[in-house]
């Protein structure tokens, strides 16, 4: 029995209860299901084992959709508690494991798989290319992403979920004050998936420097392209920061060292220190894509061509290099005197430079257009002054001294939720949007897509509009309450009120999925938003080798001038096309590696070592596997590719 | 421009309307630090204001302009690439702006971080402030006296705060007086408040640290210096002395109400000061066992006259 008490769960409620009987239901369900419909060879051969990267790509946006609504119930409970003073509907404790698992879930496992999946389905296909550089390995990122988030999804049922903010600061996270496993499973889920991450990283930096189509030069790449490009190098800088900061955390918290303690020479600000190395370009990891994702939209529905090209390349440049010079300014009241906050505080507001000079070139892309208010350009549009708003007051808390009285108050609060909504979601929102047509063959619907960005925009407004006024009124931030005389109440009802306006708007899109798919037309042709790039000169679903011919680029707008301008895109005759087979290796490795970490997680050596070579087996199997790939051969294209005409 | 002022008044309107016009604590400072502080924070939402309105101003324009309606179906857009003049000003006006505020932002941070202007060349109070989850212990050395959850201030002299933690990092925040600062257990910062009206203020723990985070605040009260020593004076006359014992028991994690003491606890369990703060060799409890709590008035004094000397040379 003593071996089980550790599994339980510290401060257990009736609805932690109410999960674990849910979870364990659903599991059965699933099981039951696969089983009854005989789909297990089916979800094995056609999405286990899969390395092709519109697939990957899917599966990232299921997961990141999943995780959108875990995270998103989270808020609803944080603004449940807050809506009222004295509240009781959640204790402190279990308000302070909410708003951890809230956070960790919505930048690590929502927004960073949600950008990871239209990088993986778009890019490839953007530049021209059949695959990523590293099919296989993409496939082993996809799948240590998904094990480290279920890994801290479980945590609230096994064991108890971390509740030292979504920062994990020590000393508070250190062993004395967080003694449940709930640390643990942070350290491990999280450096688990950035580990998938950082060889994300890598894969696409040599997918875009080495596969774009023959003629499409750095300075002809779309600009989505450009973003992912300048993302992932970011990725490849900042994430084995956080490998190491986990590392020196999960070492103090299991093996007994001292480098983030008070005591022994350890320094508890070097954890604050390395967590915002990573953490602050982390930032610049998640809008990177949503400002490539605005650059394809608005020109798309303005029918022009994007403003200013060559500033919106260097501004990203810019931002990625200040992004690792800013970190200071998410501690400015460390105590580190006036002249290091004064640097830290010019670098912050530098930034604003390069962000103002894309907002304008959005503009001026408008400017003589012809627009289009399709949902993703009602995102798009949305974005811009509300992203405006986010950003100019991440200007003011770059003051320093200003920021003394702003830190860790609702006003930051409001601050980065409004940067990271508009930026983040919306973008993501307006992309699956854009993009789904090219994923699944059909499109979402037009009416069903404007109410829910209504929801959504105004949700967003509602929600955090009153907290930049409840913090400058001294409302600090991860209270879960508040007495009566603090005034506070209103500001809190109203943001519950704009989190119920964001839910239905989330409701409202998986509606949306469910009536489309039933009802929208299949025969919609391979170009349906008379779009500009590349991604757009094939066919409506993919096929699996994307392009039988390999385009011949040589313009910015590469499929734009095909159509109007009569470039050959496609020359040549169909020849046989080289494909990666498929391999179960990565997801039984990642399996290998839940293990791991759940073994870690409550220090049970054995099951650690035995995970530990299982994973190392995997290595030496590939090593040593003669795998050569398949070919589709010319007539089977030729098949294929009047078949898919022939569809339309 | 009218435009501009418009809309600023009306949102200050707003603001006002809605808080009841009761200014928001921030904005209504009561000490020279959150005068500053309050004044940049005016100073960055009228410039931001500007920033937003000629955002929306020209998205509005825009949309209504060149919506896809309103054009003929003939209608083709150019091909417009970029304009050096266009993008020349799109870049200099915000580094123009950038600038100013930089300016504003350096010089007024050292404003915050030195010794506030306005009285003279009084000498500062000095208070050791500690956190423990989940109270404040104030520590006054000059007079030995030592209070738990609540803090008296004269007005009209420069207040210095010794900062540090019996346990995670928090942060010493009382917003009319002045903004934030960490308080660590293995070092000492340093905050320089000031109040120049007699008033009630809050005072809280700003940074999350843990369970009784939410209820970790505590009352400020300021007073005139007359009156600041009746209370000392009072203090020492009724309090119970502070004993090691006694001050254990208080560190235990839980919640208290507001406690007195005589002498301080600055005399056997010193804070982590010094260049190396908590992370030198020597050991907490006893390189100061030698004072007991009566007569260590004088040696407290001492080293504060150290460690003063020793700070600004270290500003120096």
């Amino acid at each position: 029995m003593e071996f089980f008490e550790r599994f339980a769960v510290p401060h257990p409620s009736p609805a932690i209860y109410a999960s674990m009987v849910a979870i364990a239901l659903t599991s059965i369900a699933i099981v039951i299901g696969l089983t009854y419909f005989k789909k297990w060879g089916y979800l094995w051969r056609e999405w286990l084992t899969t390395v092709d990267h519109k697939k990957i790509g899917i599966m990232y946006m299921i997961s990141a959709l999943l995780m959108l609504f875990r995270g998103g119930a989270d808020v609803l409970m944080m603004r449940a508690q807050t809506a009222v003073p004295e509240n009781t509907l959640l204790d402190a404790q279990h308000y302070n494991e909410i708003f951890t698992t809230h956070g960790v879930v919505m930048i690590i496992f929502m927004a960073m798989a949600f950008i990871i999946a239209l990088m993986n389905f778009v890019i490839p296909l953007q530049i021209g290319a059949r695959d990523v550089a590293f099919p296989r390995l993409n496939a082993l990122s996809f799948w240590l992403y998904f094990m480290g988030a279920m890994l801290l999804n479980i945590s609230f049922v096994i064991g108890g979920s971390p509740s030292s903010g979504w920062t994990s600061y020590f000393p508070l996270a250190g062993n004395e004050l967080s003694q449940s496993v709930g640390t643990n499973y942070y350290m491990l889920s999280l450096q688990i998936s950035g580990l998938g991450t950082l060889i994300t990283g890598i894969n696409f930096i040599v997918t875009i420097l080495k596969m774009r189509a023959p003629g499409m030069t750095l300075m002809k790449m779309p600009m989505f392209s450009w973003a992912g490009l300048i993302t992932n190098v970011i990725i490849v800088f900042a994430f084995p920061v956080l490998t190491v900061a986990l590392a020196m955390g999960t070492m103090d918290r299991l093996f007994a060292t001292n480098f983030f303690t008070t005591t022994n020479g350890g320094m508890d600000m070097l954890w604050a220190n390395l967590f915002w190395v990573w953490g602050h370009p982390e930032v610049y990891i998640l809008i990177l894509p949503a400002f490539g994702i605005y650059s394809e939209i608005i020109p798309t529905f303005s029918r022009r061509n994007l403003y200013g090209y060559n500033t919106m390349v260097i501004s990203m440049v810019v931002i990625s290099l200040l992004s690792f010079l800013v970190w200071v300014h998410h501690f400015f009241t460390m105590g580190q005197g006036a002249l290091v906050n004064s640097i830290f505080s010019i670098t912050t507001m530098a930034i604003a430079v390069p962000t103002g000079i894309k907002i304008f070139n959005w503009l001026f892309t408008m400017w003589k257009g012809k627009i289009q208010f399709t949902v993703p350009m009602l995102y798009a549009l949305g974005f811009i002054p509300i992203f405006t708003i986010g950003g100019v007051t991440g200007v003011m808390l770059g003051m320093a001294s200003a920021d003394y009285q702003y830190h860790n108050t609702m006003f930051l609060v409001a601050h980065f939720h409004l940067v990271i909504i508009p930026g983040v979601v919306f973008a993501m929102l307006a992309g699956l949007t854009y993009w789904w047509p090219k994923m699944f063959g059909f499109m979402l619907n037009e009416r069903i897509g404007k109410w829910a960005f209504w929801f959504i925009a105004g949700g967003t407004c509602l929600a955090f509009f009153p907290m930049f006024i409840s913090g400058l009124d001294g409302q600090a931030r991860r209270m879960y309450t508040y007495s009566e005389a603090t005034g506070f109440g209103i500001w809190n009802m109203l943001s519950f009120i704009g989190a119920i306006g964001l839910a239905i708007g989330f409701v409202l899109i998986v509606y949306n999925i469910y009536y489309s798919t039933r009802y929208a037309s299949r025969n919609i042709g391979d170009d349906p938003w008379d779009a500009r790039s590349l991604e757009w000169a094939t066919h409506n679903p993919v096929p699996e080798y994307n392009f039988a011919i390999t385009p011949q680029v040589n313009s910015r707008q590469a499929f734009w001038d095909a159509k109007k301008k009569g470039h050959k895109l496609f020359k040549g005759g169909y020849k046989e096309i080289h494909m990666p087979n498929n391999s179960g290796v990565p997801f039984i490795m990642a399996v290998f590696f839940f293990i791991f970490g759940f073994g870690f997680v409550f220090s049970m050596w054995i099951t650690v070592i035995a995970s530990l070579i299982g994973i190392i087996a995997c290595l030496i199997h590939r090593s040593f596997e003669k795998d050569h790939g398949y070919h589709i051969s010319a007539e089977e294209l030729k098949k294929s590719e009047v078949e898919l005409r022939g569809a339309k | 421009m009218k435009l501009k002022w418009a809309i600023i008044g009306a949102l200050i309107t707003v603001i006002a309307v809605l808080t009841g016009c009761e200014p928001l604590t921030v904005l209504d400072p009561k000490g020279p630090q959150a005068q500053t502080q309050a004044d940049v924070i005016w100073i960055s939402i009228a410039i931001m204001a500007f920033i937003v309105i000629t955002v929306f101003v020209m998205l509005i324009y825009l949309l209504i302009k060149y919506r896809g309606s309103k054009q003929p179906d003939s209608y083709e857009p150019p091909h417009i690439e970029g304009n050096k003049v266009v993008e020349a000003i799109v870049v200099g006006i915000p580094v123009l702006i950038v600038a100013v505020l930089s300016v504003v932002s350096v010089k007024s941070t050292y404003e915050v971080e030195a010794k506030p202007e306005g009285y003279g060349d009084k000498e500062p109070l000095v208070v050791y402030a500690s956190s423990s989850d989940w109270k404040w212990h104030f520590s006054y050395p000059e007079q030995d006296i030592e209070t738990v959850n609540y803090l008296y201030i004269p007005t009209d002299r420069p207040l210095e705060f010794k900062l540090y933690s019996y346990g995670p990092i928090t942060s010493f925040w009382i917003p009319q007086l002045g903004g934030q600062k960490y308080a660590m257990s293995d070092m000492i910062t340093t905050l320089h408040l000031g109040a120049d009206a007699p008033g009630e203020f809050m005072g809280r723990n700003a940074n999350f640290s843990g369970e009784g985070f939410a209820e970790n605040t505590f009352n400020v009260k300021a007073m005139p210096q007359q009156e600041f020593d009746d209370w000392v004076k009072e203090v020492k006359q009724t309090a119970e002395p502070l004993t090691e014992q006694k001050f254990d028991e208080i560190l235990e994690p839980g919640h208290l109400g507001q406690l007195t003491f005589t002498g301080t606890h600055l005399d056997f369990m010193p804070p982590p000061e010094g260049h190396h703060g908590g992370h030198g060799a020597d050991d907490k409890k006893n390189s100061h066992s030698s004072h007991d709590s009566t007569s260590s008035e004088q040696a407290t004094q001492e080293e504060h006259e150290k460690e003063a000397a020793e700070y600004e040379a270290h500003n120096d």
